[in-house]
């Protein structure tokens, strides 16, 4: 394998721009699919350590957080269908129900 | 040097992919290009001999995760979203946030090499043709050292399962 380094960076990188996407974006899906891009970078760097220490727990814990993601995934959605169903809209800005 | 092109040819499409999903107005768009990230990081896991997740990611994410995100981007209403603005006024805040992140992780890397003591142990990975078999090693972690973290899992899906159920129920 290459030198950690740089796996930690692509990490670092796929991290920074799922970020920018939760700030930036309106849409709620897209918001959940950053969210899906933050997950998988945090994995990117479980696997390198894992092979890094020859330590197969990472990938284990990989495992574990890719469960994670898809339960986020299912509620996520239900939760956006749910709200579509109330007010036609995706817009994390018009989701103003509990604001007064 | 077949390990290098490997990384550097998968890292540049995960990356690239990630920002197009970023920028993009339309949504189905921004869920082809995680796709395509998504499928170049079970690419990283391969390179990284890492067999088992590399078919996991393929299957359960590109294959599950994506195929609901693309189904519930059909259901809500795409005509009525894709004439509204898709971005928030918050590009300062996004730029914030992401120096912020930047600068904390070169400062780890930067205050690493000041550390008193013996600094980090410079490791070198094991080669890859005398790795024991990734899936066995996988299952023998899974189901003996983290059984029950398994267990909990599992009950955690059956929750999110039966949530998503009664959410995206009408009601009657």
């Amino acid at each position: 394998m290459l030198p950690i380094g740089h796996y930690l960076f692509l990490s670092l990188a796929l991290f920074i721009i799922g970020v920018i996407g939760v700030v930036t974006r309106r849409n709620v899906i897209v918001v959940l699919m950053s969210i899906e891009l933050i997950l998988n970078a945090v994995n990117i760097n479980l696997v390198a350590f894992s092979r890094l220490y020859g330590d197969v727990a990472g990938q284990v814990f990989a495992l574990f957080i890719i469960a994670d993601a898809a339960a986020e995934a299912a509620v996520g959605l239900g939760i956006i269908i749910a709200f579509f169903r109330n007010r036609e809209t995706v817009l994390a800005d018009e989701m103003d129900l509990l604001k007064w | 040097m077949l390990d290098k092109v490997l990384f550097y040819f998968f890292a540049g499409i995960a990356v690239v992919s990630a920002v197009l999903m970023v920028t993009r107005r339309n949504v189905v768009h921004s869920a082809i290009f995680l796709i395509t990230a998504l499928l170049a990081t079970a690419g990283i896991f391969l390179q990284l001999r890492a067999d088992f997740l590399f078919i996991v990611q393929i299957i359960l994410y590109v294959g599950g995760i994506m195929v609901l995100f693309v189904f519930v981007i059909m259901l809500v209403n795409l005509d009525v979203a894709l004439r509204q603005i898709q971005f928030a006024r918050q590009k300062w805040v996004a730029l914030l946030v992401a120096l912020a992140l930047a600068g904390q992780v070169g400062l780890m890397f930067w205050s690493s090499g000041k550390m008193p003591g013996q600094g980090l142990p410079v490791l070198t990975a094991t080669a890859a043709d005398r790795l024991p078999l990734n899936s066995e090693t996988v299952a023998h972690s899974l189901f003996e050292s983290y059984l029950l973290p398994f267990e909990i899992a599992s009950v955690l899906l059956l929750v999110a399962m039966i949530g998503a159920v009664v959410m995206a129920k009408k009601r009657t």
